[in-house]
């Protein structure tokens, strides 16, 4: 069981990094690295106001490229019918999308907090605002990657579901910007505490969630 | 354990409309069924019910084996070449030295999109002998195939017959195979 697993993670991973299935992990990044590079051009290089303010573009720029990937996150292989073909071998929906949901995070979450460090570079960000940006981010992307793939699923059988996918994602996701960018302002990293736990429901409730989307995709 | 295919008045119903009702069939080792019937008389409806990958509106499905589908979704990556798809299924099946047919041995370094549609059947067809389930449900499985290539479908179904399997194939063409049993779906149209 744990080696089918590794398989499925193993194409997942594939597909999700070199935008078979989508966008790739290039886009998204570059994606969030543009807005960290536009921003002081948009509101000038006053160090103070981009300081001050600089983190909570870093989390919006980080919400809006966690909905690049969800374009084909799903929608791909429902339509090529290989989420039949894992049900006639008896693997459960919820251990397929476990699988898709953990290489979907790996797909773009490293890769954005990683990237934080050239964003806050060009935002004049504070050591102390950099450190609670990386930290908000790793207790942050699991759970947007869950919203992403519950969507994802949602609206993998619709004709336009890639564009209702973004306008879905940015409420369900507010809660996460809300206490992570919340941190930043209060320089508090108790407050982080709550990204996390919010995470992690969403992690636990995202394949079950998922995989009914799946079974009732097949039904219609 | 011996492989078995049964179904009790099925009723199948897609939208507002019912398709079929009172549908029974029951199948054992060695039988190979023709499902027929014009198009949109519900027989791909009736093998997605037979697979499980579809509620029947009414009645019930007994299998006893694994089942292997083959329909118009060759689940294959797209980018990947011929060779690599498959091996991913191999691997998902746990088989280590899979057999693949001698007859497509220069496709595997092409990339699935590359490939025909008759190709592409070919490809699925290969999936799902590497498979090896004892149920098999093949829905139009001539479809883009060339002369050669059906009579190996029949060659390979013949096969899988002698081996005790089980086969429910929905196509409206002739199949080229002896001794088969037919279904023709117009008699449970309601």
């Amino acid at each position: 069981m744990s080696s089918t697993f590794a398989t499925l993670l193993t194409r997942d991973l594939r597909n999700l990094l070199t935008g078979a299935h989508g966008a790739g992990a290039a886009l998204p990044l570059l994606f969030f690295l543009s807005i960290a590079m536009l921003y002081p051009f948009a509101v000038g290089p006053n160090p103070t106001v981009l300081a001050k303010t600089g983190g909570g573009v870093v989390w919006i720029a980080a919400l809006l490229a966690a909905i690049l990937p969800l374009d084909g996150l799903i929608s791909r292989d429902l339509e090529t019918g290989f989420f039949d073909q894992f049900k006639l071998r008896g693997m459960s929906e919820e251990w397929v999308m476990s699988a898709r949901l953990l290489a979907h995070w790996l797909s773009f979450g490293p890769l954005l907090i990683l990237a934080c460090f050239p964003a806050a570079a060009l935002l004049a960000l504070e050591q102390e605002t950099v450190r609670l940006l990386v930290l908000g981010l790793l207790a942050g992307t699991p759970g947007l990657a869950a919203v992403g793939i519950i969507i994802a699923a949602l609206t993998a059988s619709l004709r336009s579901g890639a564009a209702l996918a973004g306008l879905l994602l940015i409420p369900l996701a507010l809660p996460i910007l809300i206490f992570g960018a919340g941190a930043l302002g209060r320089n508090d990293p108790a407050t982080l505490g709550f990204v996390g736990a919010i995470s992690l429901l969403l992690v636990a409730i995202a394949p079950f969630a998922a995989g009914a989307s799946i079974r009732a995709a097949r039904e219609g | 354990m011996q492989a078995s295919l049964s179904a009790t008045d099925i009723a199948c119903r897609r939208g507002d409309r019912l398709l079929l009702r009172g549908l029974s069939l029951d199948l054992g080792p060695g039988d190979v069924l023709q499902v027929s019937g014009a198009n949109g008389t519900g027989k791909s409806s009736l093998l997605r019910i037979l697979a499980g990958l579809l509620t029947p509106y009414a009645g019930e499905v007994h299998r006893e084996g694994a089942i292997g589908l083959l329909d118009e979704k060759p689940a294959l990556d797209e980018h990947l070449p011929l060779g690599k798809a498959l091996d991913f299924w191999s691997a998902i099946d746990g088989r280590t030295n899979p057999h693949r047919p001698a007859d497509m041995a220069d496709l595997m370094d092409v990339p699935v999109r590359f490939l025909s549609t008759g190709q592409r059947k070919r490809a699925a067809l290969a999936r799902l002998d590497s498979q090896r389930p004892k149920i098999w449900l093949l829905d139009e499985p001539l479809n883009g195939l060339d002369r050669d290539a059906i009579v190996n479908v029949g060659a390979m179904v013949d096969v899988h017959r002698r081996a005790k399997g089980i086969c429910v194939l929905a196509s409206h063409q002739p199949f080229p195979l002896d001794d088969i049993q037919v279904l023709d779906l117009a008699e449970y149209a309601p």
